[in-house]
């Protein structure tokens, strides 16, 4: 029928403009990176020798700098003076060995900047050094150090989708739409009633700036709210990036974080809880409002054919 | 019979069409709902211990003065006195219950006087001038301690109302 | 005062002696006569209008929560976070309008290009064409005024780089006399991009740009009434023997129908299908009308990799992208006022679909296949040597094919000895 033909010049002529303008126009932008699938192949070690008990006792070392609070061991300094001092203050430890890859924490023990990814920030040779340490000579006492922290850690299934992301992004990557900041959740308060001040936010606004300036001079810009990551990139940018940050964007000062494939899961969920909660919601309306506009449009073919039967 | 065939058909798209369109009225209405951050800002916590007697200070709950004094020892218990270690006060929407202007407090007089009509109120929040109909009302409150959670309601709260003694707000 | 007689308040009779109720109902709807000959795409001006109310309605519901404050993000936050996470079905309004001003676009352009294949620009309907020129051109100013309100990165460079398109456009007036800043400044209300900037192009989005909007589809309808709708063999139609048929009930010999109900019904239908179209992308496949990119809020310090304009001004881009600025300026004018002459260019009598207009079928084509390969070019990174290459040449093409349209159309031979 003639009509079908002009719809389908119609349709063509469109489908060829989307398909330049959209899928072939982003390939030419993004050359498409393979990722590893989490794999961490680089990291040659083996952690299966560990020793939980020695390891307990190698922990004094870390918790200089980091807290366990599972453990009952604090930090010795708060967020804020950890960061003027190190440039971020260094994560606690309860459930590092449920959401990062072994083998990372392994290789961190015994070369931060390499396990890290940031050897071009952090080149020993020429002097300077990452804030983090070697902490272990060897390869058996770093595979005693994992294998105490796996001795402590939760089950992943225990760990929430919040508590991944604040743990290994949270110290760096602000998230407005959570209320969350570099130094934690942003506290309730109450203005004054009559000079409308709030001076215990105020404090709390100046903490976060004094946390920012030193985050930002040790990076060399403030990292991004991730409020609404998840819409501003692609899920498949996004996972390449995290699992290795150079094969996205070469010379950045972002970290490799060494999450393991499920813990990774665990921080893309929180991303997309906080960047795109109406998803389910577009879901399960889609389906509803589809339906009804093919009835409509059966109803509208038949009072349509009703007229126009008669015309011909 | 074609005639009647078109009005059929005409008449049922147009009825599915009506359903389509009460759809999207009552999206329209959730999208006036107030707000979620809104509905959770509506907690607020006072602490009473610096008041004094005869002498009402003023918070804030859900954008609205709420008033706090310590009634005078002078003055008659009332029903509606909320009790907090053992010191009586009146705890209330400061709004006059008649068109919502915020009357003011005049001490010697132990009394709340609205100056947009001239309605009056005595340190329990009674009505004792009109044109105010009811008594002040107090706000749905919890007892944390010696503190009060405005916006929640506490046992103390729901006996106050099941007994008539304020409105809901 | 002209005589009344007696009726029953709110009868037909009584409105129909204040208002001409029973006129207007004839002239408007039941004997506005369309032709019969005609195919879907005469549908796409009634599916315009719907989707402009769609977007209407959409704006107003995210009017009531957009506050258009460039500082601290304000404004993107109460789109981003504000509309699309605490508003009941803000997400909704959101995806609706924004891809709604998607395809209100495409299908304006499919509306042309009927337009201009049937030869519905003259012999009487060059107003229709201008008036809609004019409605494209509000449109476009409605969708590039929208684009800046999210503040995310592509609203503030866009807003950025289009602005600094008119940077020495205009020398100092009267040697500075007037007190006139530079005028890209002056546009800006700033020198970059900012609060004031925000504020003025909100104004015309919300304000402005519907209003003219509106008017302008008011003329677009005047000026069809007269000429009538065309059809799909250019024929030359005597409506009043045509509409007696009609009326008579010879419905099979008349060569119209009236607007309300018949043309309605199949507009009706269309929209049904569009609509299923409209709500699926709005509902599963958005990212095309919603650009990642402006999902990251404005930093007036970083350029992102790729700026792009939305696809449908995409070939006037590439128009003026390989130019210097002046020139690029140029071009992008003549681009947008060479398609208002049409019906000035096309020197040939002829009101017939384009395959049997001789060279001009081959014209038709051709500017459709450029302007797509132009709107493909525009997106494509112009560091890329063979992209820029197909760009400079499909834009001189443009040119080109509008210089020879008077001369093809001169030499064409009559169709169906109809003059």
């Amino acid at each position: 029928m003639k009509e079908l033909k002009i719809l389908a010049v119609v349709v063509f002529f469109t489908l060829v403009t989307y398909w330049g303008v959209e899928p072939y126009a982003h390939s030419q932008m993004h050359k498409h990176v393979e990722g590893e699938g989490f794999k961490y192949a680089e990291f040659k070690v083996d952690a299966s020798k560990g020793n939980a008990e020695n390891g307990k006792a190698l922990i004094a070392g870390c918790v200089g700098c980091h807290s366990i609070s599972s453990q009952k061991m604090a930090a010795p300094m708060d967020a804020v003076s950890a960061a003027a001092a190190y440039g971020v203050n260094p994560p606690d430890l309860s459930n590092a060995a449920a959401i990062y890859d072994e083998k990372f924490l392994v290789d961190l023990m015994k070369n931060p900047a390499h396990a890290l990814g940031v050897e071009h920030k952090f080149d020993m040779a020429a002097g300077k050094m990452h804030p983090m340490p070697p902490m272990a000579g060897d390869d058996q006492s770093a595979a005693d150090i994992v294998a105490y922290l796996k001795s402590i850690a939760p089950k992943l299934e225990e760990v929430t989708p919040k508590e991944a992301y604040e743990n290994a992004c949270g110290r760096c990557h602000a998230m407005r739409y959570a209320k969350w900041t570099q130094i934690g959740t942003v506290p309730k308060t109450k203005p004054n009633i009559t000079t409308h001040q709030d001076i215990e936010k105020l404090k709390f606004d100046q903490k976060v700036a004094e946390y920012q300036g030193s985050l930002a001079k040790y990076m060399g810009k403030l990292p991004p709210d991730l409020s609404i990551m998840i819409r501003a990139r692609s899920e498949h940018f996004l996972e390449t990036f995290v699992e290795n940050p150079q094969s996205q964007l070469p010379g950045t000062a972002m970290p490799r974080v060494g999450l393991s494939e499920e813990g990774y899961a665990k921080v893309e969920a929180y991303l997309e809880e906080v960047g795109d909660p109406s998803k389910s919601k577009r879901e399960a309306v889609g389906p509803w409002v589809l339906g009804f506009f093919f009835i409509f449009t059966i109803l509208a073919y038949l009072w349509k054919q009703s007229h126009w039967k008669e015309l011909h | 019979m074609s005639d009647r065939r078109q009005f059929i058909t005409g008449a049922g798209l147009a009825a599915f069409t009506g359903l389509g369109a009460l759809g999207v009225l009552y999206g329209a209405k959730r999208t006036w709902d107030p707000l979620p951050s809104v509905a959770a800002a509506g907690f607020t916590t006072i602490d009473v211990s610096a008041a004094e007697e005869n002498v009402p200070y003023t918070e804030m709950w859900r954008g609205k003065p709420i008033f706090v004094l310590k009634r005078p020892k002078s003055e008659k218990p009332n029903d509606r006195d909320i009790v907090i270690d053992g010191e009586r006060y009146m705890i209330t929407v400061g709004l006059c219950t008649h068109l919502g202007c915020i009357p003011a407090y005049v001490g010697v007089e132990k009394k709340f006087k609205c100056a947009c009509h001239g309605g009056e109120f005595d340190s329990a929040g009674m009505v004792v001038k009109s044109p105010p109909q009811r008594p002040l009302d107090i706000p749905p409150f919890r007892m944390d301690g010696k503190k009060l959670v405005l916006g929640e309601e506490g046992p103390e709260y729901k006996k106050l109302l099941a007994d008539g003694l304020t409105a809901k707000v | 005062m002209a005589h009344f007689d007696k009726a029953m308040p709110f009868s037909n009779k009584w409105m129909d002696q204040r208002l001409a109720v029973n006129t207007l109902q004839k002239v408007m709807s039941t004997e506005y006569w369309i032709p019969k000959n005609i195919n879907f795409l005469w549908a796409m001006g009634m599916v315009l209008a719907a989707t402009f109310g769609i977007l209407l309605i959409s704006g107003i519901f995210l009017l009531m929560y957009y506050v258009p404050d460039a500082d601290n993000a304000t404004a993107f936050d109460s789109v981003n976070y504000t509309i699309m996470s605490e508003v009941g079905y803000g997400w909704f309004w959101r995806h609706i309008h924004g891809v709604g001003a998607s395809l209100v676009f495409l299908i304006t352009y499919i509306h042309m290009f009927t337009g201009i294949y049937y030869g519905s620009y003259k012999r009487g309907r060059e107003l229709i064409w201008l008036s809609g020129m004019g409605l494209f051109i509000a449109f476009s100013a409605e969708a590039f005024s929208g684009y800046m309100l999210p503040w995310g990165q592509m609203s503030y460079w866009a807003g950025m780089v289009i602005t600094n398109l008119f940077e020495g456009a205009t020398p100092d007036i009267l040697g500075g006399a007037l007190n006139f800043p530079h005028f890209v400044e002056w546009l800006r209300g700033d020198y970059v991009p900012g609060q004031a900037f925000l504020g003025r192009f909100f104004m015309l989005h919300v304000v402005l740009f519907p209003l003219v909007i509106m008017g302008l589809i008011v003329l677009h309808f005047g000026t069809l009434r007269i000429p009538h709708v065309n059809n799909q063999d250019g024929e030359e139609i005597d409506f009043e023997e045509s509409a007696a048929l009609w009326k008579a009930g010879r419905k099979k010999e008349a060569k119209v129908i009236p607007f309300n109900p018949v043309f309605l019904s199949k507009d009706v239908f269309v929209m049904g299908v569009y609509f299923i179209l409209f709500f699926y992308l709005v509902f599963y496949h958005f990212e095309f009308a919603m650009d990642p990119v402006n999902f990251d809020p404005a930093d007036p310090l970083k350029t992102p990799a790729h700026i792009y304009p939305e696809w449908y001004f995409l070939w006037s881009y590439e128009m003026l992208r390989p130019f210097s600025k002046n020139i690029g300026l140029l071009w992008f004018a003549f681009a947008q006022g060479i398609l208002m002459a049409l019906p000035f260019l096309d020197r040939s009598p002829n009101v017939a679909p384009a395959n049997r207009r001789g060279l001009f079928k081959y014209w038709f084509w051709a500017l459709l296949i450029d302007m797509i390969i132009l709107t493909v070019m525009g997106k494509l990174p112009p560091t890329d040597a063979t992209f820029s290459a197909i760009g400079y040449g499909a834009a001189v093409t443009f040119i080109g094919l509008w210089v020879v349209l008077p001369f093809i159309t001169m030499m064409e031979k009559p169709v169906g000895g109809k003059k």
